[in-house]
């Protein structure tokens, strides 16, 4: 199917409501396998049972970034081809994304109060993670104030592209400023620096992560839809009383 | 071209004479200095520590004062319709507005931050590096807010909203503006990477600020 047969809502909703209890079911398991994997991985030799926090806050960072590409791709949508789903899927992923975000603020925080000695410090990671964070509120802050939801969705879009200029800003900042925050140790060159013991439960605890946000965001995007509708419904009933 | 310097001419006699909107920005950072040391106490060698990164948040507070009428005003009275229809490209048309906004509100700031240095205890030598960098920094603060003011104009009541989108997407220039001044008055990093980091930062704002309000003009208000 093409991705322009989706732009009618009704095959959209039709798709979804089909794909929601797989999507959901598929989600369950691997959290299962991740979670019991995570649970019998290693204690670090350093970092002790601390380091199963990192099977949730290193997830929960990827997704946060990975909700403000998926808002970014969908700008192109709204403001290139004015696809109609395009700016219905960037605001479903807005307070997802925010959320991971959120979960990967707070996790840190937590690991770092034994490790580091403190919960927070303002490390360029730490600080560009929670510059995301006050973007995507800065985001749902604009589609709250608009009034009307093209127009605020337009304005979004443009507001998410400028705003993807910082993700790369997020991924290298630890490489210019270089400060408490161990450098990126996942994806980089050569092999990864992580043991496979501690390293596949992170992996299929990140699949679990990224489908559950496609569970939540294909729901988000239906509930949205729906919502929509209802609008359209009470504005045709709103005209109909005052004729 | 000349339509772009008339418009240039017009925004600045505008901030110059209606209302006197030009120098206020530089009032309310005189007024953010002079309360700093209320709320920290009178120890100059305090002040003169943390002077250039108060003088940056002042400035960086006192330039979104006058953003939000920055084209709420030309929507309001209808002249904004005539320059999206003009025959210069919106970009630039834009870009003669940021650049009559920047020479009416930024750089009186770039003028006083010395004077006001003076009153956070900070050495002469200090207070030009500071006002350099100000000056290095604030095209990019207007740049990225014309971003915000083009959005919030959009949208009627963004008013509040502007400062919520602006401020996150100027830490950047804070971060390095603070950070070339520090450097030029306390070492021990050299004051070159940041402070041309902070110039890269004005100059990518330079190109993006304009595109992106055009962008959000256009779709905006179509």
């Amino acid at each position: 199917m093409a991705l322009i047969d989706l732009a009618n809502p009704s095959r959209f909703l039709a798709l979804a409501g089909r794909a929601l209890p797989w999507l959901a079911f598929a989600t369950a398991l691997a959290f299962g396998v991740g979670l019991v994997m995570a649970f019998n991985a290693p204690d670090d030799y350093q970092q002790g049972a601390t380091v199963k926090i990192m099977f949730l806050h290193v997830p929960a960072a990827w997704l946060g970034m990975f909700g403000w590409t998926l808002m970014s791709l969908s700008a192109f949508g709204t403001l290139v081809w004015r696809h109609p789903l395009a700016d219905v899927a960037a605001k479903a992923a807005v307070p997802i994304g925010a959320a991971f975000t959120l979960l990967c603020l707070v996790t840190g925080s937590l690991w770092g109060r034994p490790m580091w000695g403190t919960s927070w410090v303002w490390d360029a990671r730490l600080t560009s993670v929670l510059v995301l964070f006050l973007m995507y509120l800065g985001v749902m802050a604009l589609y709250r104030t608009a009034e009307d939801p093209a127009r605020g969705a337009r304005a979004a879009a443009i507001l998410t592209l400028v705003g993807a200029i910082n993700l790369p800003i997020i991924k290298f900042s630890v490489d210019w400023w270089n400060t408490l925050h161990q450098p990126a140790s996942v994806i980089r060159l050569g092999a990864p620096a992580i043991h496979p013991a501690i390293l596949t439960p992170l992996l299929v605890m990140a699949l679990a992560f990224l489908l559950l946000f496609l569970t939540l965001h294909l729901a988000a995007m239906r509930n949205e839809i729906l919502r929509r509708r209802v609008r359209t419904l009470r504005l045709i009933q709103a005209d109909e009383s005052h004729a | 071209m000349k339509e772009l310097a008339a418009l240039l001419m017009r925004d600045i006699k505008l901030a110059v004479r209606a209302g006197g909107g030009a120098l206020i920005g530089a009032l309310f950072f005189l007024i953010v200095a002079t309360l700093l040391p209320f709320a920290i106490g009178p120890d100059l060698a305090l002040l003169a520590r943390i002077g250039p990164a108060m003088l940056w948040i002042g400035a960086l507070l006192a330039s979104l004062l006058a953003l939000d009428r920055l084209f709420a005003t030309d929507y309001e009275d209808g002249s904004l319709d005539l320059i999206m229809m003009g025959r210069a490209p919106l970009e630039f048309a834009i870009l003669a507005k940021a650049l009559a906004h920047w020479l009416t509100t930024a750089l009186p700031l770039v003028v006083v931050a010395p004077l006001l240095g003076l009153l956070l205890n900070m050495e002469f030598q200090s207070m030009t590096f500071v006002a350099l960098t100000l000056l290095a920094g604030t095209p990019a603060l207007t740049c990225i807010g014309l971003i915000g003011a083009a959005l919030a104009v959009t949208l009627r009541r963004g008013g509040l909203l502007l400062a919520v989108l602006v401020l996150p997407l100027t830490i950047p220039v804070l971060i390095f503006g603070v950070a070339a001044s520090n450097a030029a008055i306390a070492g021990p990093v050299p004051f070159g990477p940041p402070f041309t980091i902070l110039c890269a930062l004005s100059l990518a704002s330079i190109v993006i600020g304009p595109f992106a309000a055009a962008a959000a003009l256009r779709h905006g208000l179509e």
